[in-house]
């Protein structure tokens, strides 16, 4: 464990403990944030800079069979942006999707010491956790797709809903997983069994006989009862089509008051009408989230430049490749899931293009609770984590967004709100934004905030006016105690730990699991569950009410 | 009957892509060695049955003399960081756990890494960065696929489960009749053990892979063929227009390829058609293809390079970071044109199945090799391990030819330390000698390695 | 006589069963050293089942033994052996710059050892 240390003279911002940019001493002492330190603790002089917890990441694809495909499919997008090792630190190379070891050193190069990896199909639970094993610096977890299990979903159909809920925890338990994730509720079986087809309504009943808001009113509910830290994770359905605002205010309204987070909401937040150019309706978004507390979203602000559109909504990343007519990778997941690959590339003269990127800033500047609207760009659909600097200087700097705004499609501005907006975020808000709101959301206790007691995941900057200098390089990163950068440089490597969580459940559940599988899985029953030899090191973040 | 047996259910075999992991093992503790293999292929049987200990065998030598296991890996390290371009090849018939030690290696020694990959499905990698590849697990094929089509390939006897696991005969969700509600497919340029399974044998001239399947991609979207069609592919244009109607008209098709494509005429063009066959059916209903995987482990090995460089093989690092380029940084390249100076071969025989000239140029360098028998590339090795065999005698993963990983269940133990943690001793070792140069270049500061990975 | 022929090099069963007893063990020496004919060509050149031949080309040359194979299974001008050093000797290094060698189709010359 971590020697004792001090930072001293910084400008803290620790929203959670309302600390709004005093100067402050932080003390750490094996591995967590302690009161005080021994007078011979190590010191770091901050003075000039600014100290914020370590960044968390809620929603991003980092690890697993689809970001692994994704690597595989795009030699061309490593190809330019290298990642050299250090004599501490392993070589790698990035792009919008990076290998493994480039993801974590480059996540802390940003200041962040978290990521949740938003979409992993059960029976690619042991293969994310052996990347994340090669995913240095950071901790992290997962989301498991349960929404198009067909087990899930028979037992659903017949209203079996305590062995429902006791599946849902097995199912957790099995992969190791964080918490559940809904991907285009009930467009699993029309894309697969019905030739390539889709759901398009809330309300349309499939040939199963289950709507997906069936679907995702069973997760909501079973997930409230047992307590997890961190709502179902929900891709809503017809992403990115015009309209969809309508399903995305459908999607939280079923949720009544109980808490449910909409992934990547930017993408759901459109007027107009199917097939034409879409419209904002950014405004009527952030109304209904802003008066709903049981709400948390991310934004998946879109950047312009590459992009990899990796999704389990197969349909979708279909649409999409009749736009780039370029290479498509779709892969199906037995019982679990579909998912579709599309390099993609977002640029300013499109309308569309120019529209989502308008879309994801006015709900960032028209959201009165920041700490319900975090920042993503769904990395890497919207575009790379790596843009969260420039983001943050979007959001920072009006001056700098209306330059940003002239290299634009202006007949999509036409279409929005943007022009009218001046807000400029704060440095505390941009805490909140990226770090106390995620971890809050996330049920994450002992992130996100520099309290006694909290992880000594720390980022000291430079304060400087170029936001996005200042956020791209932090001069020092501290992570569960220990100086991963010290003075710009990498001084030390770290791994990491895996978050997820051990809801309880009755064995018995097994035993009607287990036929099904027989029948219609193609490994063994007695191989699926993912054994403790693929956890490093771990924690299990506590389930059940409060 | 033996006295001591213990039973090991739901093991797995790791000899072909396969990997079926429902064998049920009887073994004999006292003579070391599965007597019976519930469950197995005929290759199954005899990579159970045939993996027994031999005692008296060294688990190191050097220059073929017997030394202990701590010396081989000294002289393995010294040997690597010494060489100017070093090569480390095989990882096909080990654990994912053994491959990332692998990858750390060459990493650090600024080497070169490429799998059996590249010399099997390689040009299929090739083709899948291309134009992608629209594909399932194997359980999707066995609940939805009303069409199996088989290309180039054997599996009656490179995998012989294929087809009654998986493919063919299995009862599934949406195909409860089993091979009845199939129809199934066979191109090939001769008629194999395969043969048999099929509703319909196509066979086009030999090397004319390519042109039977560009003439069906072109059918597929109603364009016409010119008359001469079976003349230049010897597969008349009635039996392409009905297969092409029988692929738009199914409602999941599979298209497996094997190496029938790619190892011959037109290589990753061939498996590129393919791709893009399957690709474009998807306008009309679901189709997916796969390409028949060889080894146990093969995939994990491109899974595992993959995620630690971004390149699937074929990966040199000379320059401190990946760089990819199949032909120059794969290992019959690498070997034939002269430029290896060192090699680490793991779990492969390549003196026994590469080009004359590439046997040749291996048999002139320094090699470390760790095999659980003698082969022809051990035999001449300058420091050879003989090491335990993955999902016989130690546990770790694989993955099967469609990304499915899966955790083996050893039967029982061998004397012999597995590839992992020779791997992780040489890592080990390689990594003072790496560091030890670093501060010998005049660097400094005071820097602790808190979780060495 | 010799007459150029195409040679396809691939897995077998027995192949596949003989390499888990070893590689250097007589079983998978002799099973890779054995080339399918069909029996017409076996004809044409005087050829029964057991006879060596030598193959031939601009890499190297190998001598196996040959079975006959019936003409409707395996075409005119086409041999098959399992994959094995006996193959490698007619292998061409060159990958063509995709790092496979071309090891299925290769064109070779046949020629029957007097005995």
């Amino acid at each position: 464990m971590s020697a004792a240390m001090r930072i001293v003279n910084g400008k803290v911002y620790d929203p959670a403990n309302n600390i709004d940019g005093k100067i402050k001493e932080i003390c750490i002492q094996d591995g967590r944030i302690v009161d005080s330190v021994p007078e011979d603790a190590t010191i770091i002089d901050a003075q000039g800079m600014v100290v914020m917890p370590g960044g968390v990441d809620i929603h991003c694809h980092i690890a697993g069979p689809k970001v692994n495909a994704a690597r595989k499919l795009q030699p061309e997008d490593h190809r330019h942006d290298v990642h050299p090792g250090t004599p501490f630190t392993r070589s790698g190379t990035g792009g919008t999707v990076p290998s493994t070891f480039a993801t974590g050193y480059r996540y802390a190069t940003l200041g962040y010491t978290t990521a949740m990896e938003a979409a992993v199909t059960p029976i690619g639970a042991r293969h994310t956790l052996e990347e994340f094993h090669d995913t240095p610096v950071i901790d992290k977890g997962f989301y498991v797709l349960l929404g198009e299990n067909i087990f899930l979903q028979n037992l659903l159909r017949e209203k079996r809903m305590e062995e429902f809920n006791e599946a849902v925890a097995w199912w957790i338990n099995a992969t190791k997983a964080y918490t559940v994730k809904l991907v285009n509720p009930g467009g699993d079986e029309p894309w697969k069994g019905k030739k390539n087809s889709n759901v398009s309504d809330i309300d349309e009943k499939t040939d199963e006989g289950l709507t997906p808001r069936q679907i995702i009113e069973a997760f909501i509910k079973s997930v409230d009862k047992q307590g997890f830290p961190h709502p179902p994770h929900i891709h809503c359905n017809n992403l990115g089509h015009s309209g969809n605002y309508i399903t995305t205010l459908e999607t939280m309204k079923t949720a009544g008051d109980m808490r449910a987070h909409i992934a990547h909401i930017q993408f759901h937040s459109y007027g107009g009408e199917l097939g034409k150019n879409p419209v904002s309706k950014a405004a009527e978004i952030v109304e209904y989230v802003d008066n709903h507390p049981n709400i948390t979203c991310d934004v998946g602000q879109v950047m312009f430049g590459k992009s990899t559109i990796m999704t389990a909504d197969a349909p979708l990343a279909y649409v999409l490749k009749g736009h780039t007519k370029g290479k498509w990778v779709n892969a199906d997941t037995e019982c679990e899931s579909g998912c579709g690959i599309v390099p993609f590339n977002y640029q300013e003269h499109i309308y569309m293009h120019t529209l989502q990127w308008a879309i994801g800033l006015e709900i960032f500047l028209m959201a009165k609770d920041p700490w319900r609207v975090i920042l993503s760009t769904d990395h890497p659909n919207g575009g790379s984590f790596m843009n969260y600097p420039k983001l943050i200087k979007l959001l920072m700097d009006k001056a700098f967004r209306h330059e940003e705004m002239k290299r634009v499609n202006q007949s999509a501005l036409e279409n929005c709100s943007l022009r009218d907006l001046d807000r400029e975020f704060t440095l505390n808000e941009i805490a909140i934004i990226t770090r106390a709101g995620p971890a809050r959301a996330l049920g994450l206790k002992n992130k996100g905030h520099l309290g006694v007691g909290a992880d000594a995941d720390i980022t000291i900057y430079d304060e400087m006016d170029d936001k996005e200098m200042m956020f791209n390089a932090p001069r020092y990163v501290i992570k569960s105690g220990n100086t991963i950068i010290g003075n710009h440089e990498f001084i030390t490597d770290f791994i990491g730990k895996l978050l997820h969580i051990s809801p309880e459940y009755d064995k018995k559940i097994e035993e009607v699991v287990q036929p099904f599988f027989e029948s219609y899985y193609s490994i063994e029953f007695s191989n699926y569950a993912v054994d403790d030899h693929y956890l490093h090191d771990h924690e299990v973040i506590a389930t059940g009410k409060a | 009957m033996a006295e001591n047996t213990k039973i090991i259910e739901n093991a797995t075999c790791t000899f072909c892509g396969c990997v079926c992991d429902d064998m049920i093992l009887t073994v004999d503790l006292d003579e070391k060695k599965i007597i019976k293999s519930k469950n197995a292929c005929v290759l199954g049987r005899a990579w159970f049955a045939e993996h027994t200990i031999d005692e008296d065998a060294p688990a190191a030598m050097i220059d073929g003399k017997e030394v202990s296991v701590e010396e081989a890996i000294e002289e393995a390290a010294q040997t690597l960081t010494k060489a100017k371009f070093p090569i480390t090849y095989g990882l096909s018939d080990t654990t994912c756990e053994a491959q990332r030690q692998a990858v750390a290696i060459t990493d650090r020694i600024k080497g070169n890494i490429d799998t059996t990959t590249s010399v099997c499905h390689g040009p299929s990698g090739l083709a899948f960065q291309g134009v992608g590849e629209s594909t399932s697990t194997l359980g999707e094929v066995k609940n939805r696929a009303d069409l199996v089509i088989y290309w180039g390939g054997n599996p009656a006897e490179s995998h012989p489960r294929h087809f009654g696991r998986y493919a063919v005969t299995p009862k599934g969700m949406f195909t409860p009749r089993g091979k009845k509600d199939r129809t199934v497919v066979l191109v090939d340029v001769r008629k194999t053990k395969s043969s048999p399974v099929a509703d319909i044998l196509i066979r086009p001239k030999p090397g004319k892979d390519f042109e039977v399947l560009w003439a069906l991609r072109a059918l597929v979207k109603g364009k016409k063929l010119s008359d001469d069609i079976e003349e230049r592919t010897g597969v008349p244009l009635e039996v392409l227009q009905d297969l092409s109607d029988r692929m738009k008209n199914c409602r999941f098709g599979v298209l497996f390829f094997g190496m029938g494509l790619t190892m011959t005429r037109g290589r990753h063009f061939n498996s590129g058609a393919l791709l893009a066959l399957a690709t474009d059916l998807n306008e009309f209903t679901h189709f997916v293809a796969k390409p028949v995987r060889g080894h146990g482990n093969v995939t994990g090995a491109d899974n595992v390079v993959s995620w630690q460089t971004g390149y699937p093989f074929g990966v040199n690092f000379s320059r401190g970071y990946p760089r990819f380029n199949p032909g120059e940084f794969t290992t019959v390249d690498t070997l034939a044109n002269g430029h290896a100076d060192a090699a680490m071969i793991i779990a492969s025989d390549p003196a026994s199945n590469f080009p004359k000239k590439a046997i040749q140029h291996l048999k002139s360098i320094p090699v470390v090799v760790l095999d659980t028998k003698m082969t022809e590339t051990s035999k001449d090795a300058h420091v050879a391990f003989r090491t335990s065999t993955y999902g016989i005698n130690t546990s770790g993963t694989v993955y099967r030819m469609d990304d499915v990983p899966i955790t083996l269940r050893p039967a029982f133990e061998s004397p012999f330390p597995d590839d992992e943690s020779i791997l992780k001793g040489i890592n080990k070792r390689v990594n003072e000698l790496m560091l030890a140069k670093h501060y010998a270049s005049g660097a400094s500061g005071e820097v602790k390695v808190a979780a060495p990975i | 006589m010799t007459e150029k022929m195409i040679l396809i090099p691939g897995r077998s069963a027995k192949q596949g069963t003989s390499l888990n007893i070893g590689k250097l063990k007589d079983e998978y020496k002799e099973v890779t050293s054995t080339l399918e004919m069909n029996t017409d060509e076996m004809a044409k050149r005087g050829l029964v089942d057991g006879d060596k031949v030598r193959l031939s080309n601009d890499i190297g040359e190998t001598i196996v033994s040959c079975i006959g194979k019936k003409p409707e299974d395996l075409p005119d001008g086409m041999l098959f052996i399992p994959y094995g050093p006996p193959s490698s000797e007619l292998m061409a290094s060159d990958t063509a710059g995709c790092g496979m060698p071309l090891s299925k189709h290769m064109e070779v010359e046949i020629e029957k050892i007097s005995t």
